[in-house]
């Protein structure tokens, strides 16, 4: 994974409330074995008039004019203002994948789907947890100001506008640790493999059903 | 004092980062569960590591998703469904990893199988990659779904890197109507604290009305614990459970047994143990329950209305209102009897068990469905819930009535397969999502218990079962 690093980004706002991850990837998309070349489906049903289908060319679709992310102003957009509960629904991660594939680096909302936020961490998408009144400042800005842009610094915890608001946030310290670092959970986890052995070993005698 | 969440947590960690509260955990898994849709990257990415899996005989495999539900002696037509399934068994077969396959009688739906065969037992950790795992928290287990980079971490360390969630204790007291089953019992609760009112939490339901649910009831209830935003549910260990696992293919025995029971009786909350929350409901007030909207929290009873966005001061709630009534081609103030449907599914891993069959076909006994209905379905969760199904005729009872009797698997819950919704066709439907799109672009999804689509079915529109 690579290291998170600050960074300036231009924003784009999705202003709507539990988003969810049907929303996010349609499930036609999920059929693909790999795990990249989602993001020109991000938010397929909205982004297009036509319906999609694996294997088209994005480019020969039909846009939806009104659809936020087909805006020029918000061309390149690296963070992502949401709502409340974004990235309810499935489990599948091929939602944040769809969204890191698109450019996305950090999505702000005032709450996440549980198994949402846990999937962007593990493949280097920050979600940043805000106030509702701070997002709902946030939104005002971006609709505001063309070429709106964030300062996010994980390091210091804060999301910065230009103007010199700094707001701060809170994140698990390890999950910072290895976002920061660009550290890979398996083999953390498995410097601690003799550990898992011996728990294991106790199970296996405790519960020996659990084993057979 | 420990509630039953404290117990299933506790018991599995393997380490801590500190000893802080709150501070990651290393949780050790007991089940794998593994579906075609979210473990091909996962299997992949092991590979290129270089890593093998930690314990296969945790491990339990099965496609559903992709699966057709009509004859399945030609294969799978779509060959991109095709592919997806077939790297599911090479994987499988590589790595000496028991997987149900598609003419395996044994092959449904994942959540349906596990039980089934006793791959789900209490006391255990159950993981899969996808989000109803929490179904399996009705056998009084710690079951939650993962996301794919979660699945390789268990394939290759039989661990997963957790937080633990705070507990929330639902009661349901008392005595549900003639009628009434765990599925009402869910939307009502999803209605009352809404879609993301369980995020962060890991909610126990009891009660006496939880206690009366058979295993099917508290598997349908458990398994929308994630449509109120709480990763896991779970109901605790008694007789209604052990009854249940006794005899399952991969249940203990002999001596095995008695020792796995003694401990199993364990599985409940301490009297007077701590909850962050507890909320309490009166079965006896809850009435069938349908969805009207594009969120499980959008919901009313059968004899309610349409709510109207005029009503709604907040801002943003309006908005999303007035989205999903255009969305479902809604008036606010419509009675819910009035809404006509055109196609009715009875399937899903909330509902495809023996149980909602049974209830569906009492319904719908010696009638026909409605001349206005293009299609109804009933796609059972397994082979065993089908062979057992005909065995009770019960086949018969839905054909005569013009159901279709289909193959096991997902189906039109999320229409990845054939089954799906045309644009701008409404669906009386047993699965447990009704997002914008879930059965088919456009298509409209309301939910609702198996006895509230089977009378919708016979009338055309939603209608009390009490009435048919
Ligand atoms: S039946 Fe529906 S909700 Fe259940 S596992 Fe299949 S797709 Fe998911």
């Amino acid at each position: 994974m690579e290291k998170f690093q600050p960074f300036s980004g231009l924003v784009a706002p999705m202003d709507r409330a539990n988003v969810d991850t049907d929303a996010i990837i349609p499930k036609q998309f999920l059929k693909s074995i790999k795990r990249s070349g989602f993001g020109q489906n991000l938010f397929d049903e909205w982004r297009y008039l036509d319906h999609g289908e694996p294997g088209m060319d994005a480019a020969q679709r039909q846009p939806n004019p009104e659809f936020v992310l087909n805006k020029l102003r918000y061309q390149g957009a690296q963070i992502l203002l949401a709502r409340a509960n974004f990235g309810c629904g499935s489990s599948r991660e091929h939602a944040p994948w769809s969204l890191q594939d698109y450019g996305f680096r950090v999505i702000i909302a005032p709450s996440f789907a549980d198994i949402f936020f846990n999937n962007c961490f593990k493949i280097g998408i920050l979600p940043i947890i805000l106030s509702a009144e701070i997002l709902d400042q946030l939104f005002e800005q971006v609709n505001a100001a063309e070429g709106y842009a964030l300062t996010i610094d994980l390091q210091a915890q804060t999301v910065s506008t230009s103007n010199g608001d700094v707001f701060a946030f809170e994140v698990d310290s390890f999950r910072k640790h290895c976002l920061v670092n660009g550290l890979d959970e398996i083999g953390l986890t498995l410097e601690k493999a003799e550990k898992i052995k011996q728990f294991e070993q106790q199970r296996r005698e405790q519960q020996p059903w659990l084993f057979t | 004092m420990q509630n039953l969440y404290d117990k299933l947590w506790n018991q599995h960690v393997v380490h801590t980062e500190s000893d802080e509260p709150g501070s990651m955990a290393l949780l050790y898994i007991d089940r794998h569960l593994v579906h075609e849709v979210t473990s091909p990257q996962a299997f992949e990415s092991l590979k290129l590591a270089g890593r093998k899996p930690w314990r296969l005989s945790s491990i339990l495999a099965v496609a559903d998703h992709n699966v057709p539900t009509t004859d399945r002696s030609q294969g799978i037509n779509d060959p991109i469904s095709r592919l997806q399934v077939d790297t599911l068994d090479k994987n499988c077969d590589e790595l000496g990893i028991t997987e149900f396959k598609m003419h395996d009688l044994r092959q449904g739906i994942v959540h349906v199988i596990g039980p089934e065969q006793g791959a789900t037992l209490p006391g255990m950790t159950v993981v899969c990659g996808d989000s109803h795992t929490s179904t399996h928290g009705a056998f009084g287990c710690l079951a939650f779904g993962i996301g794919t980079s979660e699945v390789e971490h268990v394939l290759a360390t039989q661990c997963l890197l957790m937080k633990k969630a705070k507990a929330m204790q639902i009661i349901v007291d008392g005595e549900l109507s003639p009628g009434i089953t765990a599925k009402d019992i869910a939307l009502a609760i999803i209605g009352e604290i809404g879609t993301a009112g369980g995020t962060g939490y890991a909610i126990e339901f009891t009660g006496s009305a939880i206690r009366a649910l058979s295993m099917e009831g508290r598997m349908t209830l458990c398994n929308m614990a994630i449509e109120a935003g709480a990763r896991a549910g779970m109901v605790a260990v008694d007789d209604t459970t052990i009854e249940y696992i006794k005899g399952r293919p991969f249940a203990p025995q002999g001596e095995l047994w008695d020792r796995a029971v003694t401990y199993w009786r364990t599985l409940q909350s301490d009297s007077c143990a701590d909850f962050d929350q507890t909320i309490t409901l009166n079965a006896a007030q809850i009435k069938p329950q349908v969805t009207w909207g594009t969120s499980p929290e959008m919901v009313t009873t059968i004899d309610g209305k349409v709510p109207d966005p005029a009503e709604i001061a907040d801002e943003v709630k309006r908005h999303d209102m007035q989205q999903a009534l255009k969305y479902m081609g809604l008036h606010a103030n419509t009675p819910i009897r009035d809404i006509a449907i055109d196609k009715v599914f009875i399937g899903s891993c909330t509902n495809s068990r023996i149980e909602d069959l049974r209830a569906a076909a009492q319904v719908i006994d010696g009638k026909h469905i409605a001349a206005t209905v293009k299609l109804a379905l009933v796609v059972p969760g397994s082979g065993l819930v089908k062979k057992q199904a005909e065995a009770e005729g019960l086949d018969k009872i839905f054909q005569a009535a013009g159901f279709e009797w289909r193959e096991p698997g997902c189906s039109m819950c999320l229409a990845m397969n054939d089954d799906r919704l045309a644009s701008g066709e409404r669906c009386a439907s047993t699965s447990n999502r009704n997002f914008e799109g879930r059965q088919g672009p456009g298509g409209r999804t309301h939910l609702v218990s198996p006895a509230t689509a089977a009378a919708a079915a016979v009338a055309g529109h939603f209608v009390d079962v009490s009435e048919i």
